[in-house]
């Protein structure tokens, strides 16, 4: 009998996990629950009671009312995507072809280059805004997107988990037979060296979207023009006075801006949780 | 590696070549504009589009005094720093409880891939959707909290939440808390499974019982992740700034401002005070750096033999 209650556990004490797991679960899914069902309640439904387990059918009034001001959230949505493909495929691809430098190559500078990247990959972009900004608007860069892609280009973190990936997965035996083969360096790299980075270069592209799209404080700071603003700013302008009294204007607004990031988390929540396991480096 | 000495020194000019990108990238976007704001922060550059401002000759730390000399910057610094912990004690505390369970053999706890999504799902969604989302949950007069404690008799009149500075302080630490403790968990988990299954092996024959396991192997063998969780969740921390300007633009009586969101202020809204907010940036570059190295020293293994 106690040998058996060891290896099982304590019915009660199992019953209280389940219990704090499924209060936990409730948690993190019943205000984003308010918010879809709210979108489609009016304003005086929800004045009258904020919080309902039924959607209505003002889905159209709410749409109206939110785009006939300043949320557009097409412009938004269109804007980000922009950003945000931009700086994952640079910063996927140049992240590859950098931790492709340091493990395939011996030359003398590599492990003081790679100390570099070590040291400099916690460092926060936020600190260093003022500097950047400054320097945007001096070339002239300010309220264009090419200052907020462009760095993605250097993206020590994500160099760092490409070269773990590929010390630990990549055949060096590959890149010496495609020498005999004749193929250049540059070609290896691309059709033989990227192939097998597949599946690393996706996880870190998951995180790298999610991570642009996310981003407020540099295109806050950047830019300045309506029409460039990116989905978290079109988003910030639903705290203003011009929406002041629409709640069920706010609650669809809220939702258009996190219904990407829903589609691709249930879609692709098996990758992003193994990638999180892996010890992804956070921007 | 198994590569010759020969074959490698022909190549070496591909590995210069193929992190040029990187490295020139990264001096003209990443280096140049942190010498730059280091070098702000000892200047008069201030005002919109001034391009006319020059490097203090005398009393050249200026700026740095004024900082620290400012009330509202002291204030933003304890903020940040007392929302930070409110946030981490119980983050760290509910990711440790749930890894235990999660790798129990004893439990064997069922849906686990299903909870591990749904708790780390907060984590992706724009913090700035979600601080206007919790500000409106906790409206007041009608929003739904409010909706739910009336009307569940729990209080009798709807609470002004947002307009006391605790409450909208421990409502932040309530939302940071809740959109990383799933991440730290799923850290924590991929410590624990990474330890050698022999340990707990030997541990159960002698006898351990869970509580033992726990704090003797387990605990001991995750102290490098313990440490990277500490080390980035201090950095994203002392970095707050979408969830304070969102949530109450660092209001109510800036009880909820924190560090960035001062910088923020002082640079681009109202007087432009580059000078200052650059100098401000550099005081907490250096308060990171220094409780970083502090915190990777305390923590570091002291039994571990030098290889």
């Amino acid at each position: 009998m106690n040998s058996l209650e060891r290896r099982s556990g304590n019915p009660v004490y199992k019953a209280v996990i389940y219990i704090v797991l499924i209060f936990l679960a409730i948690l993190s899914l019943f205000p984003f629950y308010v918010m879809v069902v709210n979108s489609t309640r009016s304003t005086q439904q929800i004045q009258d009671h904020a919080v309902s387990l039924f959607p209505s059918n003002n889905l159209m009034n709410n749409w109206n009312v939110l785009t006939g001001k300043t949320f557009n959230p097409g412009r938004g949505f269109i804007n980000s995507v922009i950003i945000a493909v931009g700086c994952t495929a640079l910063t996927i691809y140049f992240s590859t072809l950098t931790a492709w430098a340091i493990v395939a190559y011996e030359w003398k500078l590599k492990k003081p280059f790679f100390g570099f990247i070590l040291a400099v990959m916690m460092i926060p972009g936020t600190i260093t805004a003022i500097g950047f900004y400054q320097f945007m608007w001096k070339i002239g860069l300010t309220n264009n997107y090419l200052a907020l892609i462009i760095p993605a280009v250097a993206a020590p973190g994500t160099v760092f988990f490409m070269r773990q990936y590929m010390l630990s997965s990549f055949p060096m035996e590959l890149l010496d037979s495609a020498r005999i083969d004749g193929s250049g360096e540059f070609k290896t790299f691309n059709e033989i060296a990227l192939p097998i980075m597949k599946p690393a270069m996706a996880t870190q592209a998951i995180f790298g979207f999610v991570g642009t799209w996310n981003q407020l404080f540099m295109p806050s700071i950047l830019l300045t023009r309506n029409d460039l603003y990116t989905m978290p700013m079109m988003v910030s302008q639903l705290k203003g006075d011009i929406y002041k009294v629409e709640y069920g204007a706010v609650y669809l607004g809220l939702t258009l801006s996190v219904l990407p990031l829903f589609v691709i988390y249930f879609s692709l929540s098996r990758y992003i949780i193994a990638g999180v396991a892996l010890g992804s480096v956070k921007g | 590696m198994s590569k010759k000495k020969g074959s490698s020194i022909s190549y070496a000019r591909y590995g210069y070549l193929f992190s040029l990108p990187f490295v020139i990238v990264y001096a003209i976007f990443h280096l140049y504009p942190t010498i730059y704001t280091a070098v702000l922060g000892f200047t008069d550059c201030k005002g919109l589009g001034n391009n006319n401002w020059h490097i203090f000759t005398e009393d050249i730390w200026r700026n740095f005094r004024t900082i620290l000399n400012n009330n509202t910057f002291k204030t933003s610094l304890s903020n940040t720093v007392v929302i930070w912990i409110m946030n981490f004690i119980p983050q760290i505390v509910l990711a440790l409880l749930l890894t235990a369970w999660f790798t129990s053999k004893r439990n064997q706890i069922k849906g686990q891939g299903f909870f591990k999504v749904v708790f780390y799902m907060p984590n992706i969604i724009t913090a700035a959707s979600v601080a206007i989302l919790f500000n409106t949950l906790f409206g007041y007069p009608k929003g739904p909290v409010n909706d739910l404690l009336v009307s569940w008799g729990l209080r009798s009149e709807p609470y002004y939440f947002t307009n006391n500075g605790t409450a909208a302080r421990w409502i932040i630490a309530f939302i940071q808390f809740w959109m990383w403790y799933g991440y730290t968990m799923i850290i924590l988990i991929s410590g624990v499974l990474g330890i050698n299954p022999e340990i707990f092996e030997a541990a159960e024959i002698d006898g351990a019982n869970d509580r033992q396991v726990f704090w003797q192997i387990t605990i001991p063998n995750i102290r490098t992740i313990l440490t990277y969780t500490l080390i980035t969740s201090m950095i994203g921390g002392l970095n707050m700034y979408d969830m304070s300007r969102m949530f109450n633009n660092g209001g109510p009586n800036n009880s909820t401002l924190t560090a960035n969101v001062f910088i923020y202020n002082q640079a681009f809204s109202g007087s432009y005070m580059y000078n200052r907010a650059a100098a401000a940036s550099m005081i907490m570059f250096v308060i990171i750096a220094v409780l970083s190295i502090v915190v990777f020293y305390l923590m570091r293994d002291r039994h571990e033999r030098r290889a």
